[in-house]
């Protein structure tokens, strides 16, 4: 059978892709999508956990990080689609400034 | 042994698609690789017997999610050729930089490594396929507990969920309108 240790090791390397994206990439959508990488690693070895533990405990902080996960998404994109209209421009590099 | 296939097949197919999803310069290429991944990871937390976990992985991320970036992405119609141009002139593209990035992930990796070797004893024990398979992976069980010990955490999200639509529908509103 598979060890614990194979599913953090999964669970790792998927959160070093999805922060290795959001230092990458330099398009706001591409970098959301890493975020949502990075949540699923989490969510990964919180099951993993839990299922070691033999408690349900892992699959019930998965469902608060789902929903945390598409209230970020919903937010995020709605400020995506807030700061393209004023710049016309997905780079991040586009939005150093606070005001304009 | 099919279970130890599965498990490397589903991992191998998850960690790829990850990474080409951000080695993609089109982000609806990317959506379409993270719906892949999500999809082997659904079939990971099947190994791990939480099918309810893997079905609203499939509903939630899957479907609703990765849908609302596809609709955005159309919607934005964001340009593409300028995509080249970003990436050469990215900051951490520098020698130097570049240097010392792959330098503290090597480190990241191998302290990772040590942390996981400290703790063998927990984590070398077959993690699935033990008895208490039943007891944890019925929805019964889990919707006892999300109503009782997590209830307040349940309710505190409807308030997470409802603060979150109305600033989405604030923040992605026209100027004209205020």
């Amino acid at each position: 059978m598979i060890p614990l240790s194979h599913y953090l090791i999964v669970s790792a390397a998927l959160f070093a892709i999805g922060t290795a994206g959001v230092f990458l990439r330099r398009n706001l959508i591409t970098i959301l999508l890493s975020v949502e990488i990075m949540l699923n690693a989490v969510n990964l070895t919180f099951v993993a956990f839990g299922r070691s533990q033999g408690t349900v405990d892992g699959q019930i902080i998965t469902f608060f990080v789902m929903t945390v996960a598409a209230a970020e998404a919903a937010v995020g994109l709605a400020i995506v689609i807030a700061l393209f209209r004023h710049r016309e421009s997905l780079n991040p590099d586009a939005f150093t400034s606070l005001k304009w | 042994m099919p279970d130890t296939l599965l498990f490397y097949v589903l991992s191998g197919v998850a960690i790829v698609a990850s990474a080409l999803v951000i080695g993609q310069r089109n982000p609806m290429y990317s959506i379409m690789l993270l719906i892949v991944s999500f999809g082997a990871l659904a079939g990971l937390y099947i190994t791990l017997d939480a099918p309810f976990v893997a079905v609203a992985q499939i509903i939630v991320y899957a479907g609703a999610i990765m849908v609302l970036f596809l609709f955005v992405v159309m919607l934005l119609n964001a340009p593409q050729e300028d995509a080249a141009e970003w990436d050469r002139t990215h900051p951490l593209r520098r020698p130097g930089m570049a240097r010392v990035g792959a330098l503290l992930a090597g480190l990241l990796i191998i302290q990772l490594a040590w942390a996981l070797m400290r703790v063998s004893a927990l984590v070398e024990a077959p993690v699935a396929g033990r008895g208490d398979a039943a007891a944890i992976s019925s929805v019964r069980a889990l919707g006892r507990v999300l109503f009782t010990d997590y209830l307040f955490a349940f309710e505190a999200t409807s308030i997470l969920i409802l603060v979150a639509m109305v600033g989405a529908v604030v923040l992605a509103r026209r100027e004209a309108d205020r």
